[in-house]
C-alpha cells in the first residue's frame, strides 16, 4: 500500500500518510490536487474580481460540513452574512440551515476605513479572538478568510499588519483547521498585497479571460508543497450545480481498446463494417455537407444503443430536442420511448452560450454524471466559430481521450461546407477518428441523391464499396449503387433505371436459354426418334439376316449332301485326287 | 439621542458649537488581557476622561478573551479599540491612546485641521 503510494501519488485520491489532504468535495480539483488540499494548512486561492474566488471558497466549506462532517467558519471581509447566503441560496446551498444546523459559521468582519483613527500602538487580536471563537463554538475544522486583504484598506499601518497575517497564518497552522484564504490579484504579484509570502503550502490561482467575446474561467495550483499537481491550467464551470473544474491530465494514450462492437442501428453499414459494426469506445465521425443524413445516422445509433439498453447522451448544438425526435420520427425512427424511459438524455444548447472549454467542462462534467455507454455531438463543427483551429483540435483532442477512457463510443457529425466532395473536415479532427463515414451528395441529371462509404475504420476489414443512402419512413437504408457506362455512380432513379434495364436483361436472357433449352430437347427428342427409327429398321434388317442365313445353310447342308451324294455317283474323284496329293509330298526332299 | 441625527444640519452644528450642554460620552475601550498595553491604553483614556468629559462620560472596559461574543458584535478586529458610540458618529480609535491629539480628535473634543 505504503509503496504504491509513493510510486504513484498523484493518481491517489486517498490520504497519503505524509501529507494529509482535506477533499474539497469539488469535481475534478480533487483529482488535480491528488485528494483535496492540505490538510491542517492554509491554502492560498488568488484571482481578480469576480473569477469565482468566494464561491469556490463557500463550497469548500459546504461540502466539507455537508460531506465530510467537517464543520467550517466563513470569515467574510466583503460581503456580510445576510448577503452571502442570499448569493448562495441561488447557487443551491441553504447557508442559515446550515449555520442553524452548527455546522457552519459566518462571521462578517467590517472594516470601515473613515471610523478608524489610529492612536498608538495595537494589533489585530481581536481578529484573532473572533475566529477563535467562531471555531470553537462548532468544533470547526475547516476555515475560509475572504478576503482578509480588505484589512490593509482600514489600517494605515502595513508593518503591524503584514506582522499579524503572519502570526495570522502560523495561528491557523497551530489551530489545525484547513484553511482558505483568498487574496485579490495584484499587477505583479499574485496578491495585491504579498499574501504569498506567507502562505507556502499551496497555492491557487483563478482566472477569468475572454478571448474572442468568449469568457472562460481557469484555475491553475500554481504551488502545492509535498505534493504532485497537475500544472496546467483548467478550465472550470459555475453553474446551479457549483464548481466542477475539468482535470485534462496529460493522457498518455493508455486507454484499453476492446474487441467488443456495437450496432450503428443499420444493418447494412454493419455489414460494411466486418458484420458487427463499431468497436466499443471508438470515436465515429460521420462527415458531410447539408442534408446528407448525418443527424439520422446518429438517431439510429441512439435507438439502438437505447435497445440494447445502454444509455446515450446526445449533445445536440443545433436543433432542440423536440425538433430532433420530430424530424426522426418523420423518417420512422422513434426516439420518444428512449428519451421517456431515460435511456436516450439530450443536451441542447447553442453553441456560442459558452468558451470551447466551457462546453468541454459541460460535457466532461454530464458524461460523468449520468454514466452513459454512446455520447453524440451533433454536430462537432458549430465549435469551429468559437476558437482558433489549433484550440478546437486539442480541445477535440480532450473530449476525444477522455470518451476513450471511460470506453464510451462516441459519434461525432461534422458539417462540410460547400457542395463539393471533400475528405477533409473542417475542424480537422479526422485523424483523432477511428472511423470516419463520408456521407455526400451525388448529383445525377435533375436529381440529387446520398451515397455514402466507410473512408476508415481503424481495425477492421471495411467495405470499400459506396453505398447509396437512402432515408425511407423506415429509417435509413443502404443500396449498392451501379456504375454506368460512362463511368459515373448511378443513384436514385437513375439506379432504378439500371435496375430495370438489367432485370429486363436478365428477363430477355432467361428466356433465350429457356428457348435455347427447349430446341435442344426438340433435337435430342429428333434425334432420339431417328435412332430409334434406324434401330428398327437395323433390327428388321438382322432379322432378315437371320432368315437368309438360315436359308443359307440349309441351302449348304442340302449343297453337300448332293455334293457327297454327287462324288459317290462319281466314285473314283476323291480317292484319286488323294493320291495325286500325296504323291507329290514325297518327291520333294 | 437618536433624534440627534434626524435634526436639521444647522441644528447639529448649534448643538455641537454649544459645548457647554455636554453631550453624554457612552465609551467602551476593548483591550485583549491586562498585558501592559492594555494597562497603557486604560489608563490614558482614563486621563483623558477625567480631564475633558468629567461626569457626563460612561466607560466600559471590555477583556475581549472574556466577551468574545461583544467583540464580534462591536465589530472589533485591532486591539486597543476604543469605541465612540455616543454621540455620534461612531468612532474606532485604534492603538493603546498614547497619542493624545489624534485621540482629541477622535472624540470630537477638538476641531479637526
Amino acid at each position: 500500500m505504503k509503496h504504491s503510494k509513493s510510486r504513484n501519488p498523484s493518481r491517489k485520491p486517498r490520504r497519503s500518510p505524509v501529507l494529509l489532504k482535506a477533499p474539497t468535495g469539488i469535481q475534478g480539483l480533487d483529482e488535480l490536487t491528488g485528494g483535496g488540499l492540505p490538510k491542517g494548512r492554509p491554502t492560498l486561492l488568488c484571482g481578480s474580481a469576480g473569477c469565482g474566488k468566494t464561491l469556490l471558497a463557500m463550497e469548500f466549506l459546504v461540502r466539507g460540513a455537508v460531506e465530510f462532517g467537517e464543520p467550517g467558519v466563513f470569515m467574510a471581509f466583503e460581503e456580510n452574512t445576510e448577503e452571502l447566503a442570499k448569493n448562495f441560496a441561488s447557487l443551491g446551498h441553504d447557508l442559515k440551515a446550515l449555520v442553524a444546523q452548527r455546522r457552519l459559521v459566518l462571521e462578517f468582519v467590517g472594516v470601515e476605513r473613515s471610523e478608524i483613527e489610529e492612536t498608538g500602538e495595537y494589533d489585530l487580536e481581536g481578529l484573532f479572538v473572533r475566529l477563535g471563537h467562531a471555531i470553537d463554538s462548532i468544533g470547526a475544522k475547516r476555515v475560509v478568510l475572504d478576503t482578509v486583504e480588505t484589512l490593509f484598506s482600514g489600517f494605515s499601518n502595513t508593518a503591524i499588519l503584514r506582522a499579524e497575517l503572519r502570526r495570522l497564518f502560523r495561528w491557523l497552522k497551530d489551530k489545525g483547521v484547513t484553511a482558505i484564504i483568498t487574496g485579490e490579484r495584484g499587477e505583479t504579484s499574485l496578491t495585491r498585497y504579498g499574501l504569498e509570502e506567507y502562505v507556502a503550502d499551496c497555492v491557487i490561482l483563478l482566472d477569468h479571460r475572454v478571448e474572442g467575446q468568449m469568457a472562460t474561467r481557469r484555475l491553475r495550483i500554481v504551488k502545492y508543497r509535498g505534493s504532485t499537481h497537475g500544472t496546467s491550467e483548467y478550465p472550470f464551470l459555475i453553474d446551479e450545480g457549483g464548481i466542477s473544474v475539468l482535470p485534462i491530465t496529460s493522457m498518455g494514450l493508455t486507454h484499453q481498446a476492446g474487441t467488443e462492437r456495437v450496432s450503428s442501428g443499420i444493418v447494412r453499414l454493419d455489414a460494411m463494417m466486418g458484420g458487427k459494426g463499431y468497436y466499443r469506445g471508438s470515436s465515429v465521425l460521420a462527415s458531410g455537407t447539408a442534408g446528407t443524413g448525418k443527424t439520422s445516422l446518429a438517431a439510429h445509433f441512439a435507438l439502438a444503443t437505447a435497445e440494447r439498453g445502454e444509455r446515450c447522451l446526445w449533445f445536440a448544438f443545433e436543433e432542440s430536442q423536440s425538433q430532433i425526435t420530430r424530424n426522426m420520427r418523420s423518417i420512422g425512427i422513434d426516439l420518444e420511448p428512449a428519451v421517456r424511459s431515460g435511456t436516450l438524455r439530450f443536451h441542447a444548447e447553442r453553441p456560442s452560450v459558452f468558451g470551447l472549454e466551457m462546453h468541454l467542462v459541460t460535457i466532461h462534467k454530464l458524461v460523468s454524471q449520468l454514466r452513459p455507454r454512446v455520447v453524440v455531438i451533433d454536430p462537432v463543427t458549430d465549435f469551429a466559430a468559437l476558437g482558433s483551429g489549433a484550440e478546437i483540435k486539442a480541445m477535440l483532442t480532450r473530449l476525444v481521450d477522455f470518451l476513450k477512457m471511460q470506453q464510451i463510443t462516441a459519434l461525432f457529425t461534422s458539417l462540410t461546407a460547400g457542395g463539393t466532395f471533400t475528405e477533409s473536415t473542417e475542424v480537422g479532427v479526422s485523424s483523432l477518428m477511428d472511423t470516419w463515414l463520408l456521407l455526400r451528395d451525388v448529383q445525377n441529371g435533375a436529381e440529387r441523391t446520398r451515397v455514402m462509404h466507410v473512408l476508415k475504420s481503424r481495425g477492421m476489414a471495411h467495405s470499400n464499396q459506396v453505398r447509396e443512402f437512402l432515408l425511407t419512413d423506415r429509417g435509413v437504408e443502404l443500396r449498392d449503387v451501379y456504375v454506368g457506362s460512362s463511368g459515373a455512380l448511378l443513384t436514385g432513379s437513375g439506379r432504378v433505371v439500371q435496375e430495370a434495364q438489367e432485370k429486363a436483361q436478365a428477363l430477355v436472357r432467361g428466356q433465350e436459354i429457356g428457348g435455347r433449352k427447349r430446341e435442344l430437347e426438340r433435337k435430342q427428342q429428333a434425334l432420339e426418334a431417328h435412332i430409334a427409327a434406324l434401330r428398327a429398321e437395323f433390327e428388321v434388317e438382322l432379322a432378315k439376316a437371320a432368315t437368309t442365313a438360315a436359308q443359307d445353310k440349309t441351302r449348304t447342308g442340302v449343297l453337300d449332301g448332293d455334293r457327297v451324294q454327287m462324288a459317290h455317283l462319281r466314285q473314283a474323284d476323291t480317292a484319286a485326287a488323294g493320291k495325286t496329293r500325296r504323291r507329290k509330298q514325297e518327291d520333294s526332299p | 439621542m437618536k433624534t440627534t441625527k434626524a435634526k436639521s444640519a444647522t441644528a447639529a452644528l448649534e448643538q455641537s458649537s454649544a459645548k457647554a450642554s455636554k453631550p453624554r460620552y457612552v465609551l467602551r475601550l476593548y483591550v485583549a488581557g491586562m498585558t501592559p498595553r492594555s494597562a497603557r491604553a486604560i489608563a490614558n483614556i482614563k486621563e483623558i476622561c477625567e480631564e475633558h468629559l468629567k461626569g457626563s462620560y460612561d466607560l466600559h472596559v471590555i477583556d475581549i478573551y472574556q466577551q468574545p461574543v461583544l467583540a464580534q458584535g462591536d465589530q472589533i478586529i485591532a486591539v486597543p479599540t476604543l469605541l465612540k458610540k455616543l454621540p455620534l458618529p461612531l468612532r474606532r480609535l485604534i492603538g493603546d491612546l498614547s497619542d493624545r491629539e489624534r485621540v482629541l480628535i477622535g472624540l470630537d473634543l477638538r476641531p479637526s485641521g
